[in-house]
């Protein structure tokens, strides 16, 4: 399945007497990276939730391109899940498989033509070729960052969610990563980025989101200066207001 | 595609426990302590009645098979697994129907050991009744599995899901249990052949109505706020 937006308009999210969600509306585009910043507890990790379609919203909608989810008609559509990719907290990878495994597993639950190829390619690119053969329960928090990473990509999705992908990554890995986010973003990847690192995301983002109590306080082009110290400035002002 | 989901998510599960082997040794292990506790609390009284064997096997069955299904959910929440799984593009049924037969494999394999040990402790011959009774262990299989894969992912995160597991499934599964008593029972004796049908239609009815039940309500059950 193929679009060049996402469209969500007047989402709502509501775990029992906790609003998450206060009506956010927002329209991501094709080849646009969008930092989606907040303090804790202000959403980010709802509206990625509702956006990769594992979480319903109280109200509102999700249009992706031409299809629809809202709180009325569940997206069980399975295109529609395999044009989305998501990088979480947890790697979601199977420890007990190796890191190759896992990949192929995952292309080819995914419909990936070449599932080997594609899981040896990418390996070699997150820097895992040489642990390749190793169940995943033996890598560093920073290789199953990585394997997380591939894992993610395995499909080419269009729509890129990554909250908090930095977590747990060295210097070296934080580069590799805002590598492969600019060459997504570069494919035509809609991307999301939740993230507390403003070192590694300020060069990478063309937007900021900010949400703050459920709400958006801030949405526009990212600053010019694309430095960390814009960037936070940004940040600063929109939860001020 | 569903089939192929199916294929693939069950050849994860079996190299998964190929590897690790915590599941059927420890579903084995504690079958097995069941049985022996069974048959010592009988040691040095009457010889124990081919009912109290049958019973004493599909208890064991029900309590080893508990085990196993909480802890095979368990795997799926390490690593948040279970929420890849719900990401991916295939029918959430392929995933329902994957567990359901990866659960059924696991007790069947604890099944066949749980039947050696109660005919060398009970002293039963099984012998021309094995056919039958391999059918009846698998129609039961597979109905306790229904019910067991249904609840054991849709308690996802519940904070007393281990406690819950088996106050949601066995109340459930006593129509399983009974049938399957009574089925051995009537085999094991030799009785009328009509009787142990009975039993196998019984649990074939229990199948298709929580198999067709699990594939219809699996998909709202673990979906919405995975």
């Amino acid at each position: 399945m193929s679009f060049d937006t996402v469209d969500a308009r007047g989402l709502t999210k509501v775990y029992g007497r906790q609003r998450a969600l206060a009506g956010v509306d927002l329209t991501l585009r094709a080849g646009e990276a969008t930092a989606l910043l907040g303090p804790n507890g202000a959403g980010k990790s709802t509206l990625v939730g509702i956006l990769s379609t594992l979480v319903s919203p109280t109200a509102g909608r999700v249009r992706y391109g031409g299809a629809e989810a809202s709180s009325e008609s569940r997206p069980d559509d399975e295109a529609l899940r395999g044009a989305i990719g998501v990088i979480a907290h947890e790697s979601h990878c199977y420890g007990d498989l190796t890191g190759h495994e896992n990949l192929v597993f995952f292309a080819r639950l995914y419909g990936v033509a070449d599932a080997r190829a594609t899981a040896d390619k990418l390996l070699a690119r997150v820097g895992l070729r040489d642990a390749a053969n190793r169940a995943a329960r033996t890598y560093s928090r920073g290789m199953l960052q990585r394997l997380a990473v591939a894992r993610a990509l395995v499909h080419k999705p269009r729509l890129l969610l990554a909250d908090e992908p930095f977590t747990g990554l060295d210097r070296a890995g934080v580069a590799l990563l805002a590598e492969l986010l600019a060459e997504e973003r570069a494919r035509g990847c809609i991307m999301v980025v939740v993230t507390h690192d403003f070192d590694a995301v300020a060069p990478l983002i063309d937007r900021v989101v900010v949400l703050a109590r459920g709400r958006i306080a801030h949405d526009a082009p990212a600053p010019a200066a694309r430095s960390t110290a814009a960037l936070a400035d940004v940040y600063r002002t929109a939860l001020e207001s | 595609m569903t089939m192929r989901a199916i294929g693939l998510l069950l050849w994860k599960d079996v190299v998964v426990e190929l590897r690790a082997k915590e599941l059927v040794y420890a579903t084995i292990f504690f079958a097995a302590v069941v049985l022996l506790v069974f048959c010592f609390a009988f040691l040095g009284g009457p010889r124990p009645t081919v009912d109290v064997a049958a019973g004493v096997l599909w208890v064991a069955i029900a309590l080893a098979g508990t085990v196993g299904i909480s802890r095979a959910f368990e795997r799926e929440r390490e690593g948040d697994t279970m929420r890849a799984l719900l990401l991916a593009p295939v029918p959430r049924s392929a995933l329902y129907l994957s567990k359901l037969t990866a659960i059924s494999l696991l007790m069947l394999i604890v099944e066949t050991v749980a039947l050696v040990m109660v005919s060398l402790l009970f002293v039963i011959s099984i012998g021309a009744a094995l056919p039958m009774l391999v059918a009846l262990l698998l129609l039961g299989t597979i109905g306790f599995a229904a019910v067991a894969a249904l609840f054991g992912a849709s308690l996802g995160r519940a904070r007393s899901r281990d406690v819950l597991l088996p106050l949601l499934v066995y109340p459930i599964v006593v129509p399983v249990l009974i049938a399957g008593t009574r089925g051995t029972v009537a085999l094991l004796v030799g009785a009328e052949p009509e009787v142990a049908t009975f039993w196998l239609k019984f649990l074939l009815v229990f199948d298709a109505v929580f198999v067709s039940l699990g594939v219809w309500i699996f998909e709202p059950l673990v979906a919405g706020d995975a």
